[in-house]
């Protein structure tokens, strides 16, 4: 074969990085290491570049997704990063933890051919770029802050500093409107800081998002707690309108007895201790969390995940107690296979039905029933169903519950005049995410129930533009 | 220092002290990556924006905040939070205060006499040199009984006389409202039992967030698990398990009183 014969292009879809399983649940550092350049722009150059992308049909905020792609495979990052930043405010964020296989790369036209194109993994690659940049050598290109329109004289305040917050305060600033943040604990971010751990979102890149929006002139008030310190009815005296974006904040545990014992969590609890009070660092950091030897993580999703390899990682033995089977796993996959490799343990079709007592009020194991999947129900997944006279013990000296939070209840007791569904949550209008109550619009968990990321920055997104039509042409409630 | 081991802290926080209730308190943190306690708000002034917290020094957090020196800032101070205490027109009130409940009884006897009450003040501790802010409570107060353990001061006893102190009083007592330890708000609920007088304790729970949260705050009240933090911290205390606050207090005992044990503390 001659020397000078072309290279035959790789058509599969590149593999990211990782660090070993076995080095990985030993440490908090990052997972996923992300592309390098050179995996970016070869992964970049397989995308078809449709006409028609269903990759952005398919995106809760409507990311110019080829465009930024093309950017990357003409190696002008600056540009990429510029173009996707039009449209998500946390790209570093997004392309971590949004569900792509079931949005963006759900109907890539390379699915069957090679495997859908990596979006996720180029959208964090630009973030991480950009962000890696020294500020110098983005002054003056186009990567720099977006030229931002003439003030508007209005004032918008954003009640939580999460994925919806965030979003919506970054379009309004864009749309020249003055925009403050009220966020009750004492680091921005919401979930992405309290909750998502360390090894799957680094805080320095939550932060790094965050310092961004604060240079477009997003004013942000950490350690306020709006219901408390002031009422909705308060700032509507001073802000021109109100979006309420306090998510999901209040933890569910499953009904049986022994939720009280000493070693049993919530799974807010148990990230908030590691995460935003950075307990992984203990002694160093002054809040601790128990060294347990055996930790139960009830639940099935992505947050049950993260429990699991958090406990790995602090030393225990962490096991997912799961009423259902694999295939019905609310988390997603690339984290159930993570939590495979790392080592988690799981016990399928098993319901917890009571956690029992040492003699120091501490837990040390699971009654649990035995199930079987019997009739499809309502999420169309086959229900479990206990098997009569199943019962068995597990032994753990910790049970984390993971089975989901309902909408923080401080904003909807406040409040007169917000509508408030059935499961706490404040009601909006689907369209503009406006609620019963004149000027406010909710969104995020806070309206859906505990939902993903990129659904509450959607929301805040289409809240935001809603707000904005209204506060150039006031219309009638 | 306002007596052995009891510290007083006074706060530039305009905002909090405009908004603040009796019976709310706040989470504050030391320093950076410090963590979060909550502290019950003692007094105010709205007008200075001044507030003042009266704590005992149990751990690293607070010797650190009973370290450090007019002037110095703190990197959070939240609040206020959790529910005003409920103040009423109830007619006789009986307010109890033990350790750092002696300050924080203080507003809620301010805001029951000021709604017209006739307020009953007791303040417990061992012996006198452990009272505090007597002038502070004689100015709400009808009437101002102190009881300690040696009897340096008032009664010889402790909480456990408190029914013998209801008997004693002229007129009968429409309600009970109790702060201090658990132990103390415990004893006296089991005085006030029998007496079959509505009594109000203000639980103190490990907490994280203070906003719901994270839970950690869970007590069982009647039947159910309520979280201290926004469904309390005040409690009908009939209805409390003692057994189960105690126990979950008693969670992270080791880690907070290590620093008293390591030779690094002083």
């Amino acid at each position: 074969m001659p020397e000078t014969a072309p290279k035959k292009i790789d058509l599969r879809r590149r593999d990211m990085p990782k660090q070993e399983p076995e080095i990985r649940r030993h440490n908090f550092s990052e997972v996923a290491l992300g592309y390098t350049p050179e995996l970016a722009v070869e992964e970049a150059r397989r995308c078809l570049q449709c006409k028609k992308p269903f990759c952005v049909s398919n995106c809760p905020v409507d990311v110019n997704i080829p465009e930024f792609i093309l950017a990357i495979a003409r190696g002008d990052f600056a540009n990429g990063a510029r173009l996707l930043k039009e449209k998500n405010a946390l790209p570093a964020v997004c392309g971590r933890v949004c569900p792509q296989e079931e949005q963006c790369e759900k109907n890539c036209s390379l699915v069957k051919r090679g495997g859908q194109i990596a979006i996720g993994r180029l959208e964090r690659f630009l973030g991480d770029w950009e962000a890696a940049q020294p500020p110098s050598a983005l002054q003056g290109s186009q990567a720099a802050l977006p030229r931002l329109p003439a003030s508007t004289g209005k004032k918008v305040a954003i009640v939580g500093g999460g994925p919806a917050g965030l979003t919506a305060a970054a379009d309004l600033v864009k749309y020249g409107h003055a925009v403050v943040i009220f966020e009750a604990l004492h680091k921005m971010g919401g979930v992405l800081s309290y909750g998502i751990p360390e090894f799957r979102l680094p805080k320095k890149i939550v932060d790094g998002e965050i310092n961004y929006l604060r240079r477009l002139g997003v004013e942000m008030r950490v350690d306020f707690v709006v219901g408390k310190l002031r009422t909705i009815d308060s700032l509507l005296e001073e802000y021109d309108a109100v979006f309420v974006g306090t998510g999901a904040g209040l933890p569910w545990f499953m009904e049986m007895p022994g939720n009280n014992l000493n070693g049993v969590y919530s799974a807010n609890e148990y990230l908030t201790r590691v995460n935003l009070m950075k307990a992984y660092l203990y002694p160093q950091t002054i809040t601790p969390v128990k060294t347990h030897q055996r930790v139960a993580v009830l639940g099935g999703g992505n947050v049950a995940m993260d429990c699991a390899r958090t406990a790995l990682r602090l030393g225990a033995e962490a096991t997912i107690v799961y009423r259902r089977s694999r295939a019905e796993l609310p988390a997603r996959l690339e984290e159930v296979e993570n939590a495979e490799e790392e080592g988690v343990n799981f016990k399928f079709l098993t319901l917890p039905v009571r956690a029992i007592a040492d003699e120091h009020f501490h837990v040390q194991g699971l009654e649990c029933l035995r199930m079987e999947l019997g009739e499809m129900d309502a999420s169309g997944r086959r229900s479990p169903v206990p098997v009569p006279g199943s019962e068995y013990y597990l032994p753990f000296d910790c049970v984390i519950h993971a089975i989901g939070n309902s909408p923080n209840p401080l904003i909807p007791a406040t409040t007169p005049g917000l509508a408030i569904g059935k499961g706490g949550n404040v009601v909006v209008n689907s369209d503009s995410n406006k609620t019963s109550k004149e000027r406010v619009w909710a969104g995020g968990d806070i309206a859906t129930g505990a939902a993903t990321v990129i659904l509450a920055m959607g929301a805040g997104r289409k809240a935001a533009s809603s707000i904005h039509q209204y506060l150039l042409n006031p219309t009638p409630w | 220092m306002l007596v052995p081991n009891l510290h007083q802290a006074t706060l530039l926080a305009g905002e909090i002290a405009r908004a603040v209730n009796p019976g709310q308190f706040i989470i504050l943190r030391v320093e950076e990556d410090g963590e979060r306690i909550p502290l019950t708000v003692s007094d105010w002034d709205r007008e200075k924006g001044m507030i003042s917290l009266v704590y005992l020094n149990v751990g690293k957090t607070t010797q650190k905040l009973a370290d450090l020196t007019a002037g110095a800032a703190l990197p959070s101070v939240v609040g206020p939070l959790g529910n005003a205490m409920e103040i009423d027109s109830f007619g006789n009130v009986l307010c109890v205060g033990g350790c750092y409940g002696i300050a924080s009884i203080y507003p809620i006897a301010r805001a029951l006499k000021e709604k017209g009450n006739k307020v009953t003040v007791v303040i417990e501790a061992r012996s006198s040199y452990l009272l505090y802010w007597q002038e502070r409570l004689k100015t709400v107060a009808d009437r101002l009984v102190v009881i300690t353990r040696d009897g340096s001061q008032g009664l010889r006893g402790h909480i456990g006389n408190l029914g013998k102190i209801i008997a004693g009083l002229p007129s009968p007592v429409n309600r009970i409202i109790i702060n201090g330890c658990n132990y103390l708000m415990m004893r006296g609920t089991q005085e006030s039992q029998p007496l079959n007088i509505k009594t109000m304790v203000s639980l103190n729970t490990l907490m994280i967030d203070g906003t719901g949260m994270c839970g950690l705050c869970r007590v069982t009240v009647g039947s159910s698990t309520k979280f201290a933090c926004v469904d309390g911290p005040h409690f009908d205390g009939h209805e409390v398990n003692w057994e189960e606050l105690a126990q979950r207090r008693k969670a992270y005992l080791n880690e907070e009183s290590q620093p008293f044990r390591s030779s690094e503390a002083q």
